[in-house]
């Protein structure tokens, strides 16, 4: 279903990162890189360190060891804030949107990197502030009409169910017209359809626009229909990385997901 | 506007409009009718009814124009930003001593401006200092001198959140108390305070103002007023300013910023919303607000001591925003008219109760029960006012009322007197549907 025509330029290189929570090592010397256009995905069983991984990209947490490098240059150390300037946006997986602001506020609320009106031209609306606003949302409604969350626009986002939250978590990414997409369990807890939905959003992101992707998710069906490449991590190791049937097949995968001693046990028996 | 579908908006500028429908507009311009009407109606124009639009209730209502402005801040500081603070009447303060020195009359002429100049004691008196500007200078610095206070204290503040900051923000209030017993020279008299700068348009220091605002008689050639409307319709003019100020502040990037790092701060910052300055920015602002309002309403007192910038105060805002509703400007404004009017209203309530003691009927009654007029009658309110200990006079119940009406709110109402309005809003849309 997926080409493996994406670019060669590495746009991302995770360089052997090691993240400690004081004896808890939850990532231990991780290292990929992702292409551009590329929609790369990570996988393992719970706890593996996955949503780790991102939080290490951006910058929330700060491994203590590796190097994490944005089109050749280290961005360790970098403000969250600064790491999404540079154009890297992420969707969380209990998803973290501002609750008491409507679909059309949080979308904009992406769009904050990219405007400039500050508080004094704000408040003062009248002149370049209003001009802004109106052209970014503008921007916001072509997302909206996007993710067909039109009739759910003026609502407060913990109003809505939540497969649209999700939708509008990832609107909210894609306001701030990132190179970079990272999708924390973009279909957890979704029913089939909006399974399907998601993957179909995922996939015309991918098409449309271009933008490169690092995909956690435990709905195998759906990586490996969609991921180019595929890392899997357990207990904060990489386990293997390559294409989707090469993964399927690794031993050390079926392992960590069947458990160690699935074999033994039987024989046991 | 489409031919046969007048409510269709057409543009983003329309939906995002401060007044989207002409239902909101219309609205809008009959309240302020309603409050020219209510100013205006002294009696002298006889097609007002007094009994609405008495002076009576003139002089409360403009001491609820400078609360509503510091309201404002307060809401942009904890309601939009979400950061509980408990200093907002140390902010207040700073705005209206920075307005007592550049504008009061002081004594001591230039030379008590500087703080223990002759080596006296710290508790004697140097003298008054004040500039003696004109209104235009020291009310945009009084905001801003309050501001750039509260950058100062930022450093401090941006790093601590929710309980911590509070006590934070509390210490505040105690070191500006102290501060003001120690430099007489700016705050006056610890317990009895000093006189502000009336609220006169000046250009300069001329004897005669440009525009004066402290003697009846007709206004810029136009209209006859009484002292007091001159001061209200002056005092409305700069919150009707503030509150646009302050809406389309909530309505550009900065509001959503401020809200963004209300709701989810990680988030926030992943979105690329830098934490730090963005609460520097709602803690600057929310100061500017403060000082405006405090340098109004020390002003349209006359004489303030330092005891009144005290935490009651601080308090009376959590009050306010509580009862309003967090986080809107309809809801502070609601929120400000309810708890500084509560006062006035209990207090004419007693009056008309102990007025009516022996009149006999059920209203003679509850007042029996209700008040207090000497010893071993067992009401709960006293009708003197000077009244110790139980029954508690009416100033004394006042903030009784405030902790009870908070405790109501939180429980049954988080949303506030704003939230009510809604519901009852909702209800009429739909009817007669439920929703």
């Amino acid at each position: 279903m997926s080409s493996n025509e994406t670019g060669t330029s590495k746009i991302i290189e995770v360089e052997d990162i090691t993240l400690r929570f004081g004896g808890v090592t939850a990532i231990n010397g991780v290292g990929f890189h992702v292409t551009e256009g590329e929609l790369f995905a990570v996988i393992g069983p719970n706890g593996a360190g996955k949503t780790s991984i991102f939080n290490s990209i951006s910058q929330v947490y700060r491994p203590q060891e590796g190097d994490i490098r944005w089109k050749g240059k280290s961005i360790m150390g970098e403000r969250p804030d600064a790491i999404a300037r540079l154009g890297i946006a992420r969707t969380f997986q209990n998803i973290a949107l501002f609750g008491q602001m409507t679909v059309i506020d949080n979308i904009l609320t992406g769009r904050h990197i990219r405007m400039k009106n500050n508080w004094l031209t704000g408040m003062a609306w009248f002149g370049p502030a209003k001009k802004e606003e109106m052209e970014n949302r503008e921007r916001v409604e072509d997302i909206i009409d996007f993710l067909e969350i039109n009739e759910w626009r003026k609502h407060p986002v913990a109003l809505l169910p939540y497969g649209i939250q999700k939708r509008v978590e990832l609107g909210r990414a894609l306001a701030m017209d990132p190179e970079l997409l990272l999708l924390d369990e973009p279909v957890a807890g979704m029913n089939l359809e909006e399974t399907e939905d998601m993957a179909r959003f995922i996939l015309d992101i991918r098409e449309e626009l271009g933008i490169s992707m690092i995909l956690v998710e435990h709905d195998m069906g759906l990586v490996m229909d969609i991921a180019d490449r595929i890392l899997v991590v357990d207990f904060g190791r990489p386990i293997g990385t390559g294409l989707p049937k090469e993964i399927q097949s690794n031993d050390d995968v079926i392992a960590a997901y069947l458990g160690q001693d699935f074999s033994e046990e039987i024989s046991i028996d | 506007m489409s031919f046969g579908r007048p409510h269709l908006r057409t543009s983003y500028e329309q939906d995002s409009a401060i007044f989207p429908t002409y239902f909101q507009k219309g609205a809008a311009g009959l309240f302020l009718i309603f409050i020219v009407l209510m100013v205006l109606g002294n009696g002298a124009a006889g097609w007002i009814p007094t009994w609405l639009f008495g002076q009576t209730w003139l002089n409360p209502l403009t001491l609820v124009l400078p609360f509503a402005i510091a309201a404002l801040g307060f809401n942009i500081l904890t309601g939009v930003t979400g950061q509980v603070s408990l200093g907002h009447a140390f902010f207040m303060g700073v705005g209206a001593y920075s307005a007592v020195t550049l504008g009061g009359k002081g004594d001591g002429g230039v030379k008590a401006c500087v703080p223990f100049a002759d080596n006296i004691g710290l508790l004697d008196k140097a003298g008054e200092c004040g500039l003696g500007l004109p209104i235009w200078i020291w009310l945009p610095l009084a905001g801003v001198f309050a501001a750039l206070v509260g950058i100062l204290v930022s450093p401090a503040a941006v790093k601590v959140r929710g309980l911590y900051l509070a006590i934070v923000t509390v210490g505040l209030v105690f070191i500006g108390l102290h501060i003001a017993r120690m430099l007489p020279e700016y705050a006056g008299d610890y317990e009895s305070g000093r006189k502000w700068p009336k609220l006169d348009i000046r250009i300069w220091k001329e004897e005669v103002p440009f525009i004066d605002m402290n003697e009846d008689g007709k206004w810029l050639g136009l209209i006859y007023l009484t002292e007091e409307q001159k001061q209200f319709f002056f005092l409305f003019a700069i919150l009707l300013v503030m509150m646009a100020f302050a809406k389309n502040l909530v309505r550009t990037r900065t509001g959503r910023a401020l809200q963004a790092i209300r709701d989810r701060d990680v988030a926030a910052e992943v979105m690329g919303v830098p934490e730090q300055h963005y609460k520097r920015v709602g803690f600057a602002i929310s100061s500017f607000y403060a000082g405006i309002g405090g340098a109004l309403w020390a002003s349209y007192q006359g004489r303030v001591s330092p005891v009144d910038f005290s935490l009651l105060l601080s308090v009376e805002f959590v009050a306010i925003l509580l009862i309003g509703g967090a986080g809107t400007i309809a809801g502070t404004m609601m929120g400000t008219l309810f708890v500084e009017l509560l006062p006035k209203a209990v207090e004419k309530l007693t009056n008309w109760l102990s007025g009516n003691l022996d009149s006999g009927g059920v209203i003679g009654d509850l007042a029996n029960i209700m008040l207090t007029s000497g010893p071993g009658d067992f009401g709960p309110v006293s009708t003197s006012p000077t009244a110790p200990g139980w029954p508690m006079s009416v100033f004394l119940w006042n903030p009784v009322i405030y902790g009870v009406l908070i405790v109501i709110f939180l429980i049954f109402e988080p949303h506030g007197l704003f939230g009510i309005w809604v519901k009852i809003r909702n209800y009429w849309k739909g009817w007669p549907f439920s929703y």
